[in-house]
């Protein structure tokens, strides 16, 4: 079967940060992020993409305001 | 939900088969028109969901009914396949894919919605996208089962998020319904199909079609990938539509919702999902071009038609 290959060696453990070229930081898992003031956001969903562009109106949540700057802004 | 009114020749035949009043041959019916062959796709469609009160559930796997719906598919299929037979993705895959999707410059209602539209156009919007969102991710989670483990493992957190971590109250498409009743409009499934038009249909007989064909488990990725990463910045502008024309702030919260799930959802659909489905399948590597340009190409047309509609 297509995939088996990758089954039968076990795939690897999935990170528990992901970062994602151009764009944010993703987060699996309950935890807590500080941000540059020091105030504390607990994250609210099984997976949470962090601001690396320092841009988002949701902040420390990406909001995807990333995909409107030019490239040489991006992450 | 009860079925919709015909459109046409063959939605009218196949509610009588549906009703069981009838057994017609399908070798004399032919769609009149792209309402008629949209909605009896959709019909057809929804037998495999929640289905509608005034039809016997068996229908599902009626092999008269299969047999149509198979004639109806065939032609969709090549329909979609041929609009994206030019659509090329660079590699790394994944890379290419968000670009192809970030490429797209269709019009957008949603920058209508927050500057121009009208109360009544906003309401007749939700309408329209409420055939959908009513049933939010449902066709997707037929792709579940089909997946190698990585693409499985990420499409599993990813529809948990949409059905509200395990929480009723946070589920995306019954938060969508309550914000549709609370702006006087009706929350229950497929209560706009008839006021919906055929280019509405089509979009969610694309998202059925993906779903519920193994071998289109790349397409339903793929649009997946293009639907995710062209919501967070559109939901964005709806919410803020929505507050300016003075609709409730539970429809408003249901687009705040999108503008930070579908940030996440975008790369998990499009890097840990698609990305490690064509490392793992290559062969998914065209079917995933094509469900991601069909997602577009199909909002783009909406659009389009929409646009028109309101300027006349």
């Amino acid at each position: 079967m297509t995939g088996a290959e990758d089954q039968a060696e076990g795939p690897r453990a999935r990170p528990d940060v992901v970062l994602c070229p151009g764009g944010p930081m993703l987060v699996f898992g309950d935890l807590v992020v500080e941000d540059a003031a020091g105030e504390q956001h607990r994250t609210h969903r099984p997976v949470s993409a962090v601001c690396r562009c320092g841009k988002s109106a949701s902040a420390p949540w990406c909001d995807g305001t990333h995909k409107a700057l030019p490239a040489k802004l991006r992450p | 939900m009860l079925t919709p009114k015909a459109r046409g020749p063959l939605s009218a035949a196949l509610l009588d088969a549906l009703h069981g009043t009838e057994r017609p041959s399908w070798d004399d019916l032919a769609p009149a028109d792209e309402d008629d062959l949209q909605l009896s796709l959709w019909t057809l469609y929804e037998l495999s969901f929640r289905g509608f009160d005034d039809v016997d559930p068996a229908l599902e796997w009626d092999p008269h009914l299969l047999d149509l719906r198979r004639r109806l598919e065939r032609p969709l299929e090549a329909r979609w396949r041929e609009r994206a037979a030019d659509v090329e993705v660079g590699e790394p895959f994944a890379d290419g894919l968000m670009q192809l999707i970030e490429d797209d410059d269709g019009p957008s209602l949603a920058a209508v919605v927050q500057r121009d539209a009208t109360r009544e156009q906003v309401l007749e919007l939700l309408r329209w996208r409420s055939v959908y969102h009513l049933k939010e991710a449902d066709p997707t989670s037929f792709t579940l089962p089909r997946l190698p483990v990585r693409a499985q493992a990420a499409l599993a957190a990813l529809q948990y998020d949409e059905y509200g971590g395990g929480d009723p109250a946070r589920l995306h498409r019954h938060l969508f319904a309550l914000g549709m009743s609370d702006a006087g409009l009706r929350p229950d499934e497929g209560a706009y199909v008839d006021d919906a038009p055929a280019i509405v249909l089509e979009q969610n007989n694309a998202l059925s079609m993906f779903g519920l064909h193994r071998r289109l488990r790349g397409a339903s990725l793929g649009h997946l990938a293009a639907f995710e990463a062209t919501s967070s910045l559109p939901s964005r502008k709806m919410a803020s539509g929505i507050r300016r024309v003075g609709l409730p702030d539970s429809l408003a919260a249901y687009y705040d919702e999108h503008v930070e799930a579908d940030a996440v959802h975008e790369q998990l659909a499009v890097r840990l999902i698609c990305g490690t489905l064509v490392e793992d399948e290559p062969e998914t590597r065209t079917d995933v071009v094509v469900g991601a340009f069909t997602c577009l190409d199909l909002e783009n047309r909406f659009a389009e038609w929409a646009l028109e509609r309101w300027a006349a």
